[in-house]
């Protein structure tokens, strides 16, 4: 039981990030209809400021706690830039086009973002300098350390924070305006371009705190991070249902503990010897307590594309999206 | 406005390409040098070198391409003559990003190239399919750092490695494992490649034999960053120790892991692993790592290699450069022998060769696997391995003894 325990607390962090990022899919979705595939690598670049940032303080003597938000306070401006600036460049120029340009747009801006990240970071995997003292918590036989207990509190207050912006302030009623109808609401004076630019800032200043989550959750970073993470955090948002924020969030989490209850237990439920008849079959590899498993925990990256498969085939407008069926 | 979204499209795609070709390859294009009716003066022999310049063991094959890298540049400086010619060794050097796609890709632009001989590939992954291609090519390849058996139990007579095999380096590791930490129950973890795999069957074969329990095969993949469903599962088991097989970029986040969620049981790698970039990546919780590398350690090799290789890259060999500069250096020492860089005359030469290398005597046997490769132990302390024991033909030796031994012999070779 604490085992199965750990794996929800696993996954929930896990989860928590994947939410974070899938915001930011789901909030461009759900305003221009555009699948933003460069929103991984943004979450690539946060970390990697973050990383040179808390790099060159953490020989300085300030408080760990003071470095890493120190980290973060100059990632989410750079994220932010970098963001802007490829909206600015490889989007909005494509406003009008077909929905296939800027969605071929988005891919090369992604691999632009990836390779200039290589130049800069270079190629290796880069280690985070462990300045975070290990604290851990017993939870009923459960470990959590401090730093999941703040990834966890920092994305609760996240979504909280985001569902106020979009619900509550002018701002994000004029995003839900836009979302409706462009035309309709441009025509009601709500200044079009800068509200798609806001939301991709938005979106980028959530990556890039996902991305220092990550970063100081794992201790690496590297240039090819952000695009299985993007990947993932697309599958969430698909699985929320795409263009829905509150469906991102759900979506987040499930996917993360899926993932971790996935691989937690994928090789117990494929390994043939359990099963009689078929342990027969295999034959002399279930001898003396031997095991056949099928699938290891290699396959942890596969459930996210499974579910993402599910998903589109039995519900295509994702678990909470009603109103996006019509157009993916 | 379509026009200008077409023309950005277009830019966008082109500058994507231009990143994606960008390869530190030599394209250095020169007209080969036969032996024609006017002898030229000089000759030029191109060695080729494979390791990954690109991913997450970028680091590891920069190392290897260095050594192989001054051993070329020694042998143009010392002016050897072949067939009675200048020759003038041209380096060759390539990235297979550590992808068994790449390699064979990389493998045949050698072979195109008209190489004489090629050093490499880093991982046994991607040097097992190239190995086919160089076969098929009759080029001479010397890997210095792949361990998987399977490379020379292929029949090929062009294959050959410098280091040890996973079926020695495994065993070493297992039982130094089984005498010190006394293990009861075994976790075995593998990154799924063609070396990881490997070398964690080599291990789990010998604690089996030692009557140690282990438990099911768990894995990952070379690029997995979250251990943590892997551990948490391994910690219901509560095993005594883990051995892990696999590449050091994957191993430092789970070592990290697996003491975040309380795990105490031993912990020890593979020679992939066992480099001075654990405590980065581990942080404290590297310390009292196991970890084997396959040779001996880069401090123990020739003193010579080592202030020749500092002066020249500026920094200190991580783990194989000895061997690929050892491995290079090879190569010209079997067509000096041949007095020829053709493949096929050089060949039989470099299959008896007998030579005094940075990592100690170098001798083949049949199967093109090096005689009598020693595989050293480390121990993690205070964030520097330090080198633990001596593994020769299933002896353990403890270190200091051995360098103590080895000292002679050592010096001789700085005198030569």
């Amino acid at each position: 039981m604490d085992i199965f325990l750990q794996q929800m607390v696993n996954g929930l962090t896990l989860g928590a990030v994947y939410a974070v990022v899938a915001l930011g899919y789901t909030m461009v979705y759900g305003i221009i209809q555009l699948i933003n595939f460069a929103h991984g690598e943004v979450v690539m670049i946060g970390a990697m400021v973050a990383f040179t940032v808390i790099n060159l303080l953490a020989a300085g003597g300030l408080p760990p706690l003071a470095v890493v938000l120190v980290g973060t306070a100059c990632a989410i401006p750079v994220c932010m830039l970098v963001s802007y600036t490829v909206e600015r460049l490889a989007y909005r120029p494509l406003r009008r086009a077909p929905r296939l340009a800027p969605l071929i747009t988005a891919i090369g801006a992604s691999i632009i973002l990836q390779h200039l990240a290589m130049l800069v970071w270079s190629r290796n995997v880069l280690a985070f300098p462990q300045i975070i003292p290990l604290k851990t918590f017993s939870f009923l036989g459960a470990t959590v350390t401090g730093v999941q207990l703040a990834i966890l509190g920092i994305c609760a207050a996240i979504m909280c924070g985001l569902a106020g912006l979009v619900y509550r302030t002018r701002l994000g009623r004029s995003m839900r305006a836009t979302a409706q109808n462009p035309q309709v609401a441009g025509l009601m004076g709500v200044d079009i371009n800068r509200v798609i630019a806001a939301t991709f800032v938005i979106g980028a200043g959530l990556a890039a705190v996902a991305g220092v989550m990550v970063g100081t959750y794992y201790g690496v970073a590297q240039y090819t991070m952000g695009s299985i993470l993007g990947l993932k955090a697309f599958a969430a948002a698909v699985l929320g249902g795409i263009g829905n924020v509150p469906g991102a969030m759900v979506g987040g989490l499930l996917l993360g503990v899926v993932e971790a209850l996935g691989a937690g237990y994928i090789g117990d439920i494929t390994d043939l010897c359990r099963y009689g008849p078929l342990a027969r079959a295999v034959g002399e590899r279930c001898a003396d307590g031997g095991h056949f498993v099928l699938f290891g925990s290699n396959y942890q990256d596969v459930f996210a594309f499974v579910v993402l498969i599910l998903v589109l085939v039995f519900r295509p407008s994702g678990l909470l999206g009603e109103r996006v069926g019509d157009r993916a | 406005m379509n026009r200008l979204a077409l023309r950005l499209t277009v830019l966008a795609a082109s500058l994507a390409v231009i990143g994606c070709g960008d390869k530190p390859a030599d394209t250095k294009k020169t007209a080969e040098v036969k032996k024609g009716a006017p002898p030229p003066p000089s000759v030029e022999i191109k060695i080729g070198h494979v390791g990954p310049l690109t991913g997450g063991i970028a680091h590891l094959g920069k190392d290897n391409e260095n050594g192989a890298r001054m051993a070329i540049d020694e042998a143009n400086a010392a002016k050897i003559k072949i067939d009675g010619k200048d020759a003038k060794f041209v380096f060759v050097p390539e990235d297979d990003q550590a992808d068994p796609k790449v390699g064979t890709t990389v493998a045949q632009k050698l072979v195109d190239a008209k190489v004489a001989g090629v050093v490499g590939h880093l991982n046994s992954g991607t040097s097992i399919p190239a190995s086919d291609i160089y076969n098929k090519a009759g080029i001479p390849v010397i890997s210095g750092s792949a361990t998987n058996p399977k490379l020379t139990e292929q029949g090929f007579k062009v294959q050959f490695r410098v280091v040890a095999r996973d079926d020695q380096q495994g065993p070493a590791v297992a039982n130094y494992l089984a005498d010190i930490a006394k293990p009861k129950l075994v976790a075995v973890i593998d990154d799924a490649t063609a070396y990881g795999e490997g070398l964690a069957n080599e291990v789990e074969k010998s604690l089996k034999g030692a009557n140690i329990q282990v438990l099911p095969r768990e894995k990952g993949t070379d690029k997995t960053t979250d251990w943590k469903a892997v551990l948490t599962k391994l910690k219901g088991r509560n095993p005594d120790a883990v051995f892990y097989g696999g590449m050091d970029a994957t191993g430092g986040p789970m070592l990290k892991q697996a003491r975040e969620l309380g795990i105490k049981a031993v912990f020890s790698f593979g020679d992939g692993a066992c480099t001075d970039e654990m405590p980065k990546l581990a942080g404290a919780a590297a310390d009292g790592l196991l970890c084997s590398q396959a040779g001996l350690p880069p401090q123990a090799a020739d003193k010579k290699f080592l202030e020749a290789y500092k002066k020249a890259f500026k920094v200190d060999p991580i783990i194989y450069a000895p061997f690929t500069y050892d491995a290079a250096n090879l190569l010209i020492e079997a067509m000096k022998k041949a007095n020829s860089a053709d493949p096929a005359k050089y060949l039989p030469e470099l299959a008896k060769i007998d030579f005094k290398g940075a990592t100690g005597q170098i001798a083949f046997d049949g199967k093109g696997d090096r005689k009598g490769a020693e595989i050293t132990i480390f121990t993690m302390k205070a964030g520097k391995l330090e080198p633990t024991a001596i593994v020769k033909g299933g002896k353990s030796t403890p270190y200091a003894e051995f360098i103590g031994g080895a000292a002679a012999p050592a010096k001789d070779a700085a005198k030569k």
